[in-house]
């Protein structure tokens, strides 16, 4: 018995909700970043999921490269992300996002 | 039995007196795969007692010393001696550590070097699976390497352990673009990632037909796997063993096993990709039993080359390591990638030669690139020794 | 003999990846959740070799793990706040957050199961990869994406040395 779609896409959606869970209730600003991280990634589940249950037939491969086009935007928003936490880190003495609330020092 | 097909005929019966017990087919199958496993392993840390004696006696005999000669005649038995007194070690956990890091580091390190051994062709239809994304399967086994380097240092509570970690890390990521590329090269060549096809597509071995890519990958290996000339941070004169300084007994006992195993799969990575694998002058058609043994000679061969490297050079310092790795292999890595890509589209008549007429412009194309590089390096090296810092450090030592 | 097992793999890969997301959301100690973090990366690389797109698996354990988890953990160590004494790791919308979690999985999860999928099964072809590969570079197919996403990591490669840069 193949796995059904249905499943890949529970499993998806329960990913997403978790990382929307860390995103809204951490305060460290890395932690907020891994909740994105998971969120991500529970796109790519849904994306090749609906590849191989869906696009195989028809040939096309829209799937796989959206998905690695995700973990491409993935890679470059984590570099720049955790970049602009050291910056901070750096100016604040901080990487709570409750403390740095402010604009001017 | 076919004897000169030995060990296909072997699996083959053994399936079928396992078959005969009775099992359903699903049963026999995850045994045969439990023992294919457990072969592999066993065989992978064979190396590890055949190489540390062979590391020891080959470097002392290039220093002019004898070596190792106390267990056994020649000393050849010494892990077994090694491997005594590291298990009668007490085994320290420092009290602020976190112990479940600490314990878990040494064996997140074994794993990947373990998990190579899945991918390397022994033979014609000898591997342990042949995954069609081999060797991409390989360089991300390797990023797991990475990461157990750094709980290995986290886990140490050990400022300094931390602060080797970091730049082990460093050097491992550094290393692990060239390698990247060149073994792209090779791809390209063989037009597929699957181990044992670029083995079969290897009528000549792709050593002599991409060198640039060949030995750019053997230094990157060697760099990857902490040898000298670049095992900076775990030399006994440096960070006195760098990240594994905490590490007493079994534990330790693990990284140096991981590091071994590492080696041996390397090199016979090495063998694989840029020496023709299993293949010999057409030996393996005949005799396809003895295709392991080919290929762990030329494995051996490999590792006395990393052995000889580690007897001879001179550790690099840090900086200048990684910035080998930016500044020079990355650039010569790339231009060998377009020279390959470039190579394979050349059009030729007959297709049955073009193998060869590919082979023979790239080899040329190879050689004058080296050549460019060695008149830039020449030069660039004039340029420096003339230059003003190096001139006052001289003089001081005068 | 795979196909009857695939369910059972299944429930393993996808139970170690949301494992692995409950305990980078839940974990008070930052290091514990990048590792956390690292399972939960291996556990949906598994579930693409469950879904026979195995590039696509190595690709994820090469970037992710190999590269943004480094990366994170990293940063982590070179922002130590873990050992202050007013360290709080949860803000004041704990508890709305966990609640819209919930609701928004509560109705993902209904509207997944009440559609039909319209789902045409069939083999992966032999030649993926190379199919992949010149999808990513055919002219009618996605080279444009390809080509924007290499700019977009020029350009993050350059921002992110020059935002983290000591002055």
């Amino acid at each position: 018995m193949q796995v059904p779609l249905s499943w890949y896409l529970i499993v998806a959606a329960a990913l997403f909700c978790i990382g929307l869970y860390g995103v809204l209730s951490r305060r460290n600003a890395i932690a907020i970043l891994m909740g994105v991280e998971l969120m991500l990634n529970a796109v790519n589940v849904n994306l090749l999921a609906f590849w191989r249950h869906g696009e195989v037939a028809r040939g096309t491969l829209a799937g796989q490269v959206f998905a690695i086009i995700v973990i491409t935007v993935a890679a470059a928003e984590a570099a720049v992300g955790l970049a602009l936490v050291i910056a901070v880190y750096r100016a604040r003495r901080t990487v709570d996002v409750e403390e740095v609330d402010r604009m001017k020092l | 039995m076919d004897i000169l097909n030995f060990w296909v005929e072997l699996g083959r019966v053994a399936g079928e007196w396992m078959a005969g017990w009775g099992l359903p087919p699903w049963a026999v199958n995850l045994i045969a795969d439990f023992i294919g496993v457990l072969i592999l392993v066993v065989f992978g840390v064979m190396a590890v007692m055949i190489f540390t004696p062979m590391e020891r006696k080959v470097i002392a005999r290039m220093q002019d010393r004898p070596g190792p000669n106390r267990v056994w005649p020649y000393g050849l038995l010494q892990a077994l001696a090694d491997a005594v007194k590291m298990l009668t070690k007490e085994d320290i956990i420092p009290s602020k550590a976190d112990r479940a890091l600490h314990m878990l580091a040494p064996i997140l390190v074994v794993i990947p070097a373990l998990l190579i051994y899945a991918v390397l062709p022994w033979g014609p239809r000898l591997i342990g699976q042949d995954l069609n994304v081999g060797v991409l399967y390989v360089v991300a086994i390797g990023a797991i390497h990475i990461l157990a380097v750094v709980i290995a240092g986290w886990g140490s509570d050990n400022k300094y352990a931390l602060l080797s970690a970091f730049r082990t890390v460093n050097q491992l990521l550094a290393y692990e673009v060239p390698m990247v590329l060149s073994i792209l090269a090779v791809v390209l060549l063989a037009g597929t990632m699957s181990t044992q096809g670029i083995v079969e597509a290897q009528s000549v071995p792709y050593l002599i037909i991409t060198p640039i890519a060949g030995l750019i990958y053997l230094v990157c290996a060697m760099a990857e796997a902490n040898r000298s000339p670049v095992d900076l941070l775990e030399a006994d004169s440096e960070m006195v063993a760098g990240y594994m300084v905490e590490y007493s007994g079994m534990k330790f006992a693990m990284f140096f096993i991981a590091e071994y195993v590492n080696m041996f799969a390397v090199a016979i990575l090495v063998s694989t990709l840029f020496l023709g694998g299993w293949k010999f002058f057409g030996l393996e058609d005949v005799a396809p039993v003895l295709a392991p043994l080919i290929v762990f000679g030329k494995s051996v061969l490999v590792i006395f080359c990393m052995l000889w490297f580690r007897a001879t050079f001179p550790r690099l310092r840090f900086d200048h390591l990684v910035g080998f790795s930016w500044k020079f292999l990355v650039p010569l890595s790339l231009i060998n990638l377009l020279l390959v890509a470039l190579v394979v589209k050349i059009p030729v008549a007959n297709p049955r030669l073009a193998p060869w007429v590919q082979g023979g412009v790239m080899l040329l194309a190879s050689l004058v690139v080296m050549a460019a590089t060695a008149l830039l390096l020449n030069r660039v090296a004039r340029r420096l020794k003339d230059a003003p810092a190096l001139k006052r450090i001289v003089a001081v030592e005068r | 003999m795979t196909l009857s097992v695939s369910p059972v793999i299944f429930i393993v890969l996808s139970a170690t990846a949301l494992l692995g997301a409950l305990g980078v959301v839940l974990s008070r100690n930052l290091f514990r959740a990048a590792l956390f973090l690292v399972l939960s990366f291996i556990g949906v690389a598994g579930l693409y070799i469950l879904l026979e797109v195995e590039i696509l698996a190595m690709i994820q354990l090469l970037i992710y793990v190999g590269a943004i988890a480094i990366l994170i953990i990293f940063v982590i160590m070179l922002s130590r706040q873990l050992m202050s004494p007013q360290y709080r790791a949860w803000n004041q919308q704990r508890r709305g957050g966990a609640v819209v979690a919930v609701m928004l999985f509560a109705v993902l999860a209904f509207v997944l199961l009440s559609v039909t999928w319209p789902t045409a099964e069939a083999a992966v072809p032999q030649d993926a990869i190379a199919r992949l590969g010149r999808a990513l570079v055919a002219p009618d197919q996605f080279v444009l994406p390809f080509e924007v996403a290499s700019v977009l990591l020029l350009v993050a490669l350059v921002g992110a040395v020059i935002i983290a840069r000591e002055k």
